[in-house]
């Protein structure tokens, strides 16, 4: 892990080398360090950490969408990145809007972001710009919407409890 | 065999039925007589016993020689496989134990586990694709109602999409469990077709005649 220091260093560097304006916090929270960005930069930021850093981080761990609903901008990619030989794991976040729920793909960077990123296309709507075959993974390819978003309806039937026994009258007709 | 519906009465009812009920009144009456008894008889019972019991051992070497598709959906699956496979319940006792790797050579269709939307329409190629006669087992409560789940991704019940002849309870069941479930579907298969379902609902009269 990168103490609270050695994060604000890297966003420092992220700073002269993309701009100011391309981070938007940085934060420590029970030890784990996490860079918030805008999504224009996001690719940017990844391939920064690759290569460039002085100290790169060269595996993505993971890349998962989230839904900050009522919060705006609501849609969040989270990227975890590991570095293999320090053993030392960054958090890269990044915030959209649902009207548009643009990121930068980050496969050709890592090609295991390639599932990752249709999943979080699947589940949330976010759609990754540069992806070479945005398909869903999980749900039928004609389904319609992206069932993981916080407003969308549960779907299924409602089961039949004690406690709402009343809404369905004479049930065991 | 051609099942129809008929319904008995003079005006409808085929000639040979009304005949045989004819016949049937005059004997529950005594108004045969020895000869045309005896010639009734034999002809009634050789026709008849001789049906039914290549019918019997037809379906006798049907619920004795279940093919159970190899195929598991979700957790059921394991105790769907130790009912099967284990030593314990070893499933080849009760005469279903040969599990077939392809549906083109099963006839028992083991749904084993939750069922979802993206899945169902490959299940039913799978149902479609076995061979006739076939059945299927909805084994636990994800695939009879989809369970605990209530969610935009499960079907709730197998039966909506395929026809479904022994339901299964339990989350998940014991290998016992489905052992009894096939013991079941093996007495239906063996001509108690309703599996007393009649008697359960009070729905004597409604039977179909082969």
């Amino acid at each position: 892990m990168p103490d609270a220091t050695g994060l604000e260093l890297v966003a420092q560097s992220l700073r002269e080398r993309l701009g100011d304006e391309s981070i938007v916090r940085t934060t420590y929270f029970r030890e784990q360090a996490t860079l918030e960005v805008r999504p224009q930069a996001a690719r940017a930021v990844l391939a920064f950490l690759r290569d460039d850093a002085d100290e790169p981080y060269d595996f993505l761990a993971s890349l998962h969408g989230c839904d900050y609903h009522p919060q705006e901008p609501r849609l969040g990619v989270h990227y975890q990145l590991l570095s293999t030989v320090r053993a030392e794991r960054l958090g890269v976040k990044t915030r959209v809007p649902v009207a548009m729920p643009q990121v930068p793909s980050v496969v050709d960077l890592f090609p295991g972001a390639n599932f990752q990123e249709r999943e979080v296309f699947d589940f949330f709507g976010v759609i990754f710009q540069g992806h070479p075959d945005l398909r869903r993974t999980h749900m039928p390819e004609d389904y319609e919407g992206h069932p993981q978003r916080r407003d969308f309806p549960i779907g299924g039937e409602p089961v039949l409890f004690t406690f709402n026994e009343h809404e369905s009258p004479r049930w065991y007709d | 065999m051609e099942i129809t519906r008929q319904k008995v009465d003079g005006a409808t009812a085929p000639e040979d039925l009304r005949v045989r009920q004819l016949r049937a009144r005059q004997m529950l009456r005594g108004e045969l007589d020895d000869a045309e008894l005896d010639e009734y008889v034999e002809s009634r019972v050789l026709a008849t016993t001789l049906k039914s019991a290549g019918e019997w051992v037809q379906n006798w070497g049907r619920a004795n020689a279940l093919f159970p598709a190899t195929f598991g959906l979700a957790c059921c699956a394991m105790e769907h496989i130790s009912a099967i496979g284990s030593p314990r319940n070893d499933l080849s006792r009760f005469g279903a134990e040969v599990s077939r790797a392809s549906p083109r050579q099963a006839d028992l269709l083991i749904l084993s586990g939750r069922v979802s939307i993206k899945m169902a329409p490959v299940i039913r190629r799978l149902y479609d694709q076995m061979l006739e006669p076939k059945w299927v087992i909805s084994m636990g409560a994800c695939a009879s109602s989809a369970g605990m789940f209530n969610n935009y991704a499960l079907v709730a019940g197998a039966d909506r999409f395929l026809p479904v002849d022994v339901y299964v309870p339990g989350c998940p069941p014991r290998p016992e469990a489905l052992i009894y479930g096939i013991i079941k579907l093996q007495k239906k298969i063996k001509g108690h077709p309703d599996a007393g379902w009649r008697e359960r609902y009070g729905a004597h009269g409604t039977e179909e005649r082969a």
